[in-house]
């Protein structure tokens, strides 16, 4: 008993000295006169709140550990509840959800809305990265250039070349993918980590380019006024932009709602994001998801099996940067406004953060994780300050405790009775 | 004639001084990498955190009135190395030592996510502005004409190159001739081995750790005193550039990161000074890349061998 509560002291002093000289102290320059002051009173509370928290861990370590391996599981998939076990309960559950979704914007609030919206596209982005880093196996911590290249392609193919939405939308999702293909492959034949640090080098040179190239791109100003998109040529403002044309509340003779815009947005995002999910089911059930799978797990059995490891990664990489294409190009019509900022690497952090959290290959963890992550920073406005802290701990934590994340994926298999 | 010569001169010297640094805070990775093999995302944070003791410190002895200068950043330095090594065990012990057996990715995006919080801690702890510590040395050698071309090496870069000299000297003896040095040397080879002949792998690898923070303090608080700002985000680009450097030398060995680390100083100071600043960070990404591709072993390093 004494060793446990000494050790358990000694943890939360050492916890206490490293946090004074960091969060005790508030550093400022008055003048050319540097100055220290004690800091805020929330500040020291915080401290001594994680010191006490140290201590009880340390001091508590046997029982601590013994939930925590509970919590890892035995490595096996997570068993999903008994009403969506088989797939016939899971087709009519996943009817009823997008039922569900697609009457959401017309019975909440426009604010709900456009949150519903952003997340969609997290959701999207996480489905993408998901076969990256899920099923392939790459750390891929770049995946916000693909995100920048689609955006930024949508938002020039209408500065200059006047191109609407539907139009810029594939081709968007197209470059992407080149730029993912072209990436990948040199690339691809490096080990794992150098892998991840060679793309998140890839995802900063073009986060610099943005930034720099200021005749093309608008340099840190970014890129405004980029239009919303039209559903079939009908806009959605008040009035056309060119003369002759029609709007949407003109065509139909109702009057004029922003709330229409809105609810356009969403329900297109619902559409890419259920047109994602489905492609990337199929994908997993073709040779190529297979393939990535069985990569992810043994690489050189793969390779003695004869499967070329170099072009099944390159198919991972390509497919899952055309993902980040599209949902680049509707985050900038959606944004109306782009600039280098919001493709800084904290974006790719946090859409791995999805992945990891959601489990890795699976799509309803995923999306779970995704709807999580960006709807509690909404719900707790006063939190947003500490959200990229508890992400950051979050993905410490899930490593050491459910490395295979929150609902991993289940693969589909037959065993043998045994008596 | 003479007076490219000059520029060329005074562009080599700066790319030296960053050079140093660099080296300084690529010990750090290219140990860890050498000994468990994992790539320690969250030690450009620990360099970052190096220089805010750093500041602090020092602005508490201008506030106590000291004057003598030495004194002051040799106190700044000694509690800066504590304090940041103390941080980089304790990111060993929390976000690494669970994770030893499992996959490589696995301890990466633990190491992603101690960055992350670190980076956030600093930021809420001290806030994410710029904050700028008047220069408390000044002046500097002043080679050739003053009002013409002339070559101009302040004394704080004579102050960096010589104290990375000294480390790198330190660090080189330590580990050639001290009994722990060649623990780690062993462990590098074959951390199995090494512990069934009776070698604490956990005093290695938390040493590994102290040594590399210790040095990014050192790098933390001479940087911090060049540059004069430090700001919470300064630790990702370091820690990038400083892992570049590591790469560039050939992970894993000691030489190679200091050579690394003067490389990549040296051409990025070239690039900044020959065609424009702003890309300079692009230069130093793109030479990762392309050493990665064309020579992941590096300059220094031996080819990894893939053991099934």
């Amino acid at each position: 008993m004494q060793s446990r509560f000494s050790s358990a002291a000694l943890a939360a002093g050492v916890t206490l000295i490293l946090g004074f000289m960091v969060l005790g102290i508030s550093f400022s320059v008055e003048g050319v006169v540097p100055t220290l002051e004690v800091s805020e009173s929330h500040k020291i509370i915080g401290l001594l709140i994680g010191a006490g928290l140290v201590f009880l861990l340390q001091y508590f370590r046997a029982e601590v550990s013994k939930v925590t391996t509970k919590m890892k599981g035995d490595g096996q998939a997570h068993e999903l509840p008994a009403f969506m076990r088989t797939e016939k309960q899971q087709r009519v559950l996943a009817f009823w959800a997008v039922g569900a979704l697609l009457l959401f914007p017309f019975l909440s609030s426009r604010g709900a809305v456009d949150i519903a919206t952003l997340t969609l596209i997290y959701v999207m982005l996480g489905l993408g990265l998901n076969v990256v880093v899920g099923l392939a196996g790459l750390l891929d911590l770049g995946y916000v250039g693909f995100y920048a290249v689609g955006a930024y392609s949508y938002a020039l193919l209408n500065l200059y070349f006047d191109m609407s939405f539907w139009m810029a939308l594939p081709i968007a999702g197209a470059l992407a993918a080149l730029f993912g293909y072209l990436l990948g492959f040199p690339v691809l034949r490096l080990r794992g980590d150098y892998l991840a640090i060679v793309t998140l080098g890839f995802g900063e040179i073009i986060r610099i380019l943005l930034n720099n190239w200021t005749e093309l791109t608008g340099g840190p100003n970014g890129i405004a006024r980029i239009p919303k998109p039209t559903l079939f040529g009908l806009e959605f403002s008040r009035r056309p932009s060119e003369e002759g044309a029609t709007t949407f509340h003109e065509f139909f003779g109702i009057s004029y709602s922003s709330e229409y815009k809105v609810i356009f947005l969403y329900l297109m995002a619902l559409l890419l994001v259920l047109l994602t999910i489905y492609v990337i089911r199929r994908l997993v059930r073709m040779p190529i998801g297979r393939a990535w799978e069985a990569l992810r797990e043994d690489d050189i059995a793969c390779r003695s099996l004869g499967l070329n490891p170099t072009n099944i990664k390159l198919g991972a990489f390509t497919i899952g940067a055309s993902f980040a294409g599209f949902a680049g190009s509707f985050f900038a019509a959606r944004q109306g406004f782009i600039s280098p900022e919001s493709f800084t690497f904290i974006e790719s952090a946090i859409i791995l953060a999805i992945v990891v959290l959601g489990g890795m290959g699976s799509q309803l963890g995923v999306v779970l994780a995704a709807c999580a992550m960006t709807i509690l920073p909404e719900m707790a406005r006063e939190f947003d300050e500490y959200r990229m802290l508890l992400f950051g701990l979050m993905m410490v934590l899930m490593m050491i405790w459910r490395p295979q994340g929150l609902l991993p994926m289940k693969r589909p298999h037959l065993e043998l009775k045994r008596d | 004639m003479s007076d490219s010569i000059y520029y060329f001169i005074q562009q080599i010297a700066n790319g030296l001084t960053i050079g140093s640094t660099y080296a300084l805070i690529a010990i750090g990775y290219t140990m860890v990498y050498g000994i468990i093999g994992m790539i320690n995302f969250a030690h450009g944070e620990v360099y970052m955190i190096g220089t805010y003791i750093s500041f602090i410190v020092l602005a508490g002895l201008t506030m106590l009135g000291f004057d003598n200068v030495f004194i002051m950043v040799g106190l700044a330095m000694m509690v800066s190395i504590m304090i940041a090594s103390a941080y980089g065990f304790t990111i060993e012990k929390v976000a690494y030592k669970p994770l030893r057996s499992s996959k490589r990715l696995i301890a990466l995006i633990s190491a992603i996510g101690m960055s992350i919080f670190l980076q956030n801690y600093i930021r809420l702890a001290q806030g994410s502005r710029d904050i700028a510590m008047p220069s408390l040395i000044q002046g500097g050698f002043l080679l050739g004409d003053p009002d013409g071309s002339h070559i101009l090496i302040s004394y704080m870069q004579v102050i960096i190159i010589v104290t990375t000299i000294i480390c790198m000297a330190g660090l080189t003896l330590f580990i050639s001739r001290s009994r722990m040095g060649r623990a780690c040397r062993a462990s590098a080879q074959d951390i199995g081995m090494t512990n069934l002949l009776g070698i604490n792998s956990n005093n290695v690898i938390a040493t590994t750790f102290i040594i590399g923070a210790s040095l990014a303090a050192v790098a933390g608080t001479l940087l911090g005193m060049y540059y004069g700002v430090v700001n919470p985000y300064v630790g990702f680009i370091a820690g990038l550039k400083a892992f570049t450097a590591a790469v560039l030398g050939g992970i894993g060995s000691i030489p190679g990161a200091m050579l690394g680390g003067l490389l990549l100083g040296v051409s990025e100071s070239l690039t900044a000074g020959y065609f424009t600043a702003e890309y300079k960070d692009v230069v130093a990404f793109s030479l990762l890349i392309l050493i990665l591709l064309f020579m992941p072993q590096g300059i220094l390093g031996k080819p990894e061998v893939e053991k099934i």
